[in-house]
């Protein structure tokens, strides 16, 4: 116990000297920090490797396997002979199902923030005013969040379903009929009627995240301009939501990322039909590849929709929320 | 480990079973094939199958157990599986090499596959008494002449209907025709009843219509060519999507037939026929096991639980009375000890095959077994299946999960009315030629 605070604290010494030494070599002798560069070395291998390993054994290694599967034509057994070089991908990126499943990926990104971006705040800020039942309305909004993919999608699937269906009946309750095809077997009605199951299943994770950042919000800006006469309304919109922003910014990354590699609400709604108004580029890989067996076409697949991922990851991080990050830096600059 | 087996006592082995084979009876051949065995060491030999429930699981025990005290030296070890879990862990073993000794094999294109990177076992010579018994059933399991697996159960698809509701429309007789199909259609939307469930959401059930009505239009030459060659220029391939087409436009199927799953749940298009929703549904010889298991008193339709073949197309150049159908065959990897033929012959003999039927485990391919099926409904499909023209194995399956694929999706965007029957050719035509 008492060894293992020492050997802690030590370490932390370590890196403090460290990352000093780096830029001056201001320790006082330097085999010393050798020595102590060599032990923290040691440590740090002994608590990172296990974790190393398994990133490598499940995230880099099948990573890698993908990238070899997609320049080979192979059925899921026996060697590797088959090499096709690029051929895969030019499939793929010819493939009418892959670019409408981009298509719908990119429909599905774009959506999901125009769609959950103004109701989240508009809830946020409701809950965040004090009221009764404040916390069992928080709660109730975050539920569908909490509640297990396959089975909020099992539901939402039996509740669709066309005339005997919750839904249906609802609406033939008020005189309205619904689809002939019911709505997740209309193809014009599929891709939007998904979207209302993800905003439904997702808002509540953008509120509480939303809630979160209005904490952060310093009470006496608010009164501040209360006390200069700023109404309700221009109080939300010139100050809390302006301080919301890196929250906001925040959840609109996680939502982008979620959104290109959507795969089972689909899936189980309705596993990328009717016609394949609903597939995503996540569906096109699972079906080429287990479905089909054609594992160097799913490879390349693969390596596209990483591709796009980590572009449009790469893109955000870089024009988008390294405003914050500038912003924070900044800041503890002038402090 | 235990599959190395010295060659000569293996060959041994396989001459004693073959000299004993022609004698005849069960019990000599396993007698035989017992002695040569013992001398050479121990076997373990890994069985999967998917009768992981009820007597179906005992029965297996009992048979491998039965075969263990026939053969001294040979142990079987029996894993059963959840058909679903069996599918998946035998790919993950394709993939790693490590495949049981004794294993389910669909056949058709995804056999070709394999025994083209020489993973399977020829089985024509080592079990060739077996496979002239079996007859035609093997044809689906055929590369080139030379049989790679054993069918075990072999069933056909057809129309599972509900014949309360054919008698509440006024249907007096099962339809025949496409003619008497439509009728009937238009006799059941007129009572107020949706005539046909289709899971085109799973894709393959709506396929099944398509492969149907090209067992129709094309004949048995054309089509047993297109296996091979895979060569779909034949105008009557362009036919059987028109006649889909005409099928498509009478509106004959439950709504929201396009996100329709086949069989999970009551919304399925098994669940529907089962819950008396529907009036009847294309289905192969495991819809009555698939109902039974939708319903609460576990009976499905019951008393109202009726069969007729996929009717005949007027004008179609095809075997009228051809049946679609598939099964699940035993199967050997090259690498398997030759005592895993042996216990594969032994599953598929006089004796296990009636064990089989009698516990209505599957649709028994040994013709000594036929008689001993006791469901009604699965007695009339195993007639209708004896008595085909030929049995066609599901194009999906005979073509290979790649070409078959992408002809499934096709046909599913033709339900949806968008692909033509141009269309489903091309689409197959194209996949088909991705594979050559």
């Amino acid at each position: 116990m008492t060894d293992a605070t020492t050997t802690r604290k030590r370490a932390a010494a370590a890196v403090t000297t460290a990352g000093e030494g780096g830029r001056a070599k201001r320790s006082p002798s330097p085999r010393s920090t050798r020595s102590v560069n060599w032990r923290m070395g040691l440590e740090i291998a002994v608590f990172v490797l296990p974790a190393l390993v398994l990133f490598f054994m499940f995230v880099v290694w099948p990573m890698l396997r993908a990238v070899q599967f997609s320049v080979y034509r192979w059925k899921g057994f026996g060697p590797l002979t088959d090499f096709v070089g690029l051929r895969n991908y030019i499939s793929v990126l010819t493939n009418d199902v892959f670019l409408g499943a981009l298509g719908h990926n990119l429909f599905i990104v774009v959506a999901s923030v125009a769609i959950q971006l103004p109701l989240g705040i508009a809830v946020a800020l409701l809950l965040n005013r004090k009221m009764k039942f404040q916390g069992l309305l928080r709660t109730i909004v975050f539920i569908p969040y909490i509640l297990a993919e396959v089975i909020a999608g099992v539901v939402w699937f039996q509740l669709l379903q066309p005339r005997y269906g919750v839904i249906d009946s609802i609406l033939a309750g008020l005189g309205i009929q619904g689809p002939a095809q019911g709505f997740l077997g209309t193809p014009d009605l599929a891709l939007w009627t998904v979207m209302v199951v993800l905003t439904w299943k997702y808002l509540g994770f953008a509120i509480i995240l939303f809630l979160a950042g209005l904490q952060g919000v310093p009470q006496e800006l608010d009164e501040a301009a209360q006390i200069d006469g700023a109404s309700w309304w221009q109080t939300q919109r010139y100050i809390t939501i302006p301080l919301l922003g890196p929250t906001l910014r925040t959840w609109a990354f996680l939502s982008m990322v979620g959104a290109l590699q959507l795969f089972d609400m689909v899936w189980i709604l309705t596993g990328g039909g009717p016609a394949n108004a609903t597939t995503t580029m996540a569906t096109f890989l699972i079906n080429e590849g287990t479905k089909r067996s054609n594992y160097g076409i799913a490879g390349a697949a693969s390596v596209v929709l990483f591709v796009v991922a980590l572009t449009m990851a790469l893109l955000y991080q870089r024009f988008i929320l390294s405003r914050d990050t500038a912003d924070s830096d900044k800041r503890k600059v002038r402090r | 480990m235990t599959r190395a087996l010295p060659k000569l006592t293996a060959l041994v082995a396989g001459a004693a079973l073959a000299l004993s084979a022609c004698g005849g009876t069960t019990e000599e051949a396993t007698d035989g094939a017992s002695a040569p065995a013992s001398g050479g060491g121990d076997v373990t030999l890994t069985w999967w199958h998917n009768s992981n429930t009820g007597e179906g699981k005992d029965y297996y025990d009992k048979v491998a157990a039965d075969f263990e005290a026939a053969n001294p030296g040979v142990t079987i070890d029996v894993q059963a599986m959840q058909h679903e879990d069996m599918v998946t862990k035998l790919e993950a073993a394709w993939q790693s090499g490590d495949v049981p000794d004794i294993y389910m094999e669909r056949g058709g294109g995804e056999l070709a596959d394999k025994v083209e990177a020489g993973l399977v076992k020829d089985l024509s010579e080592a079990a060739g008494e077996t496979v002239e018994k079996l007859g035609g059933s093997v044809n689906g399991w055929t590369v080139d002449g030379k049989t790679y697996g054993l069918p075990f159960s072999m069933g056909v698809v057809g129309f599972w209907y509900n014949t309360e509701l054919f008698e509440q429309a006024g249907i007096t007789e099962a339809p025949t025709t496409m003619e008497d199909l439509y009728a009937a259609i238009d006799k059941l939307k007129a009572a107020g009843i949706d005539p046909i469930s289709v899971g085109a959401g799973d894709k393959w059930p709506a396929a099944h219509y398509w492969y149907y009505f090209a067992l129709r239009e094309c004949s048995e030459e054309v089509l047993s060519d297109a296996v091979t060659s895979l060569d779909f220029t034949d105008q009557c391939f362009v036919r059987a999507g028109e006649d889909l087409a005409e099928l498509v436009g009478k509106e004959p199927f439950n709504p929201g037939f396009l996100t329709t799953p086949a069989q999970s749940g009551p919304t399925s298009a098994s669940g529907l026929l089962a819950t008396r929703k529907v009036a009847m549904e294309l289905a192969g010889h495991w819809e009555p096991g698939v109902m039974q298991g939708l319903t609460e008193d576990e009976q499905g339709l019951g008393e109202a639980t009726g069969w007729f073949a996929f009717p005949e197309v007027e004008g179609g150049e095809g075997d009228q009375s051809a049946a679609l159908g598939g099964g699940d065959a035993w199967a050997v990897p090259a690498d398997a000890p030759d005592q895993a033929v042996d216990f594969v012959e032994y599953l598929l003999s006089d004796e296990i095959q009636k064990g089989f039927a009698e516990l209505d485990m599957g649709l028994p391919t040994n013709p000594t077994a036929s008689q001993y099926v006791a469901d009604p409904a699965l007695a009339k499909l195993l007639e209708v299946r004896d008595a085909a023209g030929y049995v066609q194995l599901y194009f999906d399956t005979a073509f290979g999960t790649s070409v078959g694929g992408a002809m499934n999706d096709e046909i599913a965007l033709a339900f949806a009315g968008q692909a033509t029957a141009q269309e489903i050719v091309d689409a197959t035509q194209s996949a088909a030629d991705a594979e050559k």
